[in-house]
């Protein structure tokens, strides 16, 4: 599942087979009990054509989620005593498979509809103005945890490099093989910041060394870790899992 | 006088508004339910979890997908249906009165199997608290999933619930409501089959 490089290469990158297969295996065991009554009446078991509705759905989700997007509306704020300790660790892989980044060497690159593409070092980084937030992390599982993040505010980080912010979608490629993808409006929100520290202390591998995109306003996957490339871009691209079939807008 | 001696007029018991949103609302309910429970398993609120058998979706994201697409149907309908019982008066001449007497009495007869349901026109008092408590659960359900959804956005809705993780408990609890009442009512309909066919003709005869 890599996806690095320019937006070119995004776009171009074939859909992975074991998604598709594992779609196909996913409507043949989701076509139990629920379905089977809902189908019974039709040509029985139509699955792409059910599968295409979805995903329609799935879309047009997308677009009402981003009308009810109020760009001035502040995720809620919780005083020290509200974090969750200890704060629960999640993706796609185990917590034994963390990936490791050197500080030393590592570079923040930057793509697409930007005007200066300079890569970004950890000092630079680090010297920019930072904020901090306690904010609800909501997993797409249901669970939440209460959690404080401090970095930049990612507007500031996206005027910075001249980022053109008419363009339609931030896309991130991470150090993990994770990747994913915001609109504008979202990315430009008070609340989402690069962050460098988790209950401040510089962030701990597991949650994300050397960065992490936290977007209170988005559930928890949409909150890229070890992020090690920006991309602007008006072409939609994706993500690992929204590709696989969870909601590309996911906003809380 | 022929006709009453007869006495097989055929009332009308079910208007054809109520009987179409009825079974829509049947089809929404059954694919919100087993998704719901799919994206309970996820992460369950209590030390149980719904076989997957009985859940719709096959993952988290299939069961996510199904639940946010059959959310349009449960609302549009449920507006339709809402609106109608309100404005043609259904409601009021059909679920009113009620006191919590009739009430019990009337679940203690039909515990004991001597609810009488001669006259499918009228509910008794049993099923009329049944189907206002199922359209407040429903509405429950609509509100409690929206502050789930939307914990942002509708902070001052999921505010009044116990913030986010609130939402999620009373979420549940209205679907366990929900599904209470849809399992009496379908006992109650395999006890009384007339009234399953007059749900769908919309037609019963009166008896004398």
């Amino acid at each position: 599942m890599k996806r690095r490089g320019m937006t070119g290469s995004l776009a171009e990158h074939p859909a992975p087979q074991i998604a598709r297969l594992e779609r196909r295996l996913f409507l043949r065991q989701g076509l139990s009990l629920g379905a089977l009554a809902l189908l019974s009446g039709c040509e029985l078991t139509d699955a792409e054509s059910v599968q295409k509705v979805l995903f329609a759905m799935s879309r047009w989700n997308d677009r009402v989620q981003g009308w009810l997007f109020d760009p001035n509306k502040l995720a809620p704020e919780f005083p020290e005593s509200a974090i969750t300790r200890p704060f629960p660790f999640n993706a796609y892989y185990g917590e034994d498979e963390v990936r490791d980044v050197d500080g030393g060497s590592y570079k923040l690159e930057l793509a697409g509809l930007i005007r200066d593409k300079k890569p970004w070092t950890l000092p630079e980084l680090y010297a920019l103005p930072q904020s901090s937030q306690i904010t609800r992390h909501i997993c797409v599982e249901g669970w939440s945890a209460i959690g404080k993040w401090s970095g930049v505010r990612f507007s500031t980080f996206l005027e910075r490099v001249g980022g053109d912010m008419t363009a339609k979608y931030v896309g991130f490629n991470c150090a993990d093989d994770y990747s994913t993808s915001i609109d504008m409006a979202t990315a430009l929100h008070p609340q989402t910041l690069l962050t460098f520290r988790f209950a401040d202390q510089i962030l701990p591998p597991k949650y994300g060394f050397p960065m992490k995109l936290r977007i209170p306003t988005k559930l928890g996957f949409k909150n890229p870790k070890h992020i090690t490339e920006i991309f602007v871009t008006n072409t939609y691209p994706g993500g690992y899992w929204e590709d696989q079939g969870y909601n590309w807008f996911s906003g809380n | 006088m022929q006709a009453a001696q007869d006495a097989r007029v055929l009332v009308t018991v079910h208007p054809l508004v109520v009987r179409i949103t009825h079974w829509i609302n049947v089809l929404a309910v059954l694919m919100m339910v087993t998704s719901g429970w799919r994206i309970y398993n996820a992460s369950p609120l209590f030390a149980f979890r719904f076989p997957n058998d009985l859940t719709l979706g096959g993952w988290l994201a299939g069961a996510l997908q199904w639940h946010f697409a059959a959310m349009w149907l449960l609302v549009l309908n449920g507006i339709v249906y809402v609106t109608y019982g309100i404005v043609s008066g259904h409601f009021r001449r059909k679920l009113l009165p009620i006191s919590p007497g009739a009430v019990l009495r009337d679940i203690w007869q039909a515990l004991r199997g001597r609810l009488a349901h001669d006259d499918l026109s009228i509910y008794n008092a049993a099923q009329r608290a049944a189907y206002l408590a199922i359209i407040f659960a429903g509405a429950m359900l609509v509100v409690t999933g929206l502050a789930i959804w939307k914990p942002v956005q509708l902070h001052w809705l999921a505010a009044m619930m116990g913030d986010y993780e609130g939402a999620r408990f009373l979420h549940f609890g209205a679907m366990a409501l929900l599904v209470f009442i849809v399992l009496v009512h379908t006992v109650m309909v395999a006890f009384v089959p007339r009234a399953f066919l007059t749900m769908i003709t919309g037609k019963t005869r009166r008896v004398p």
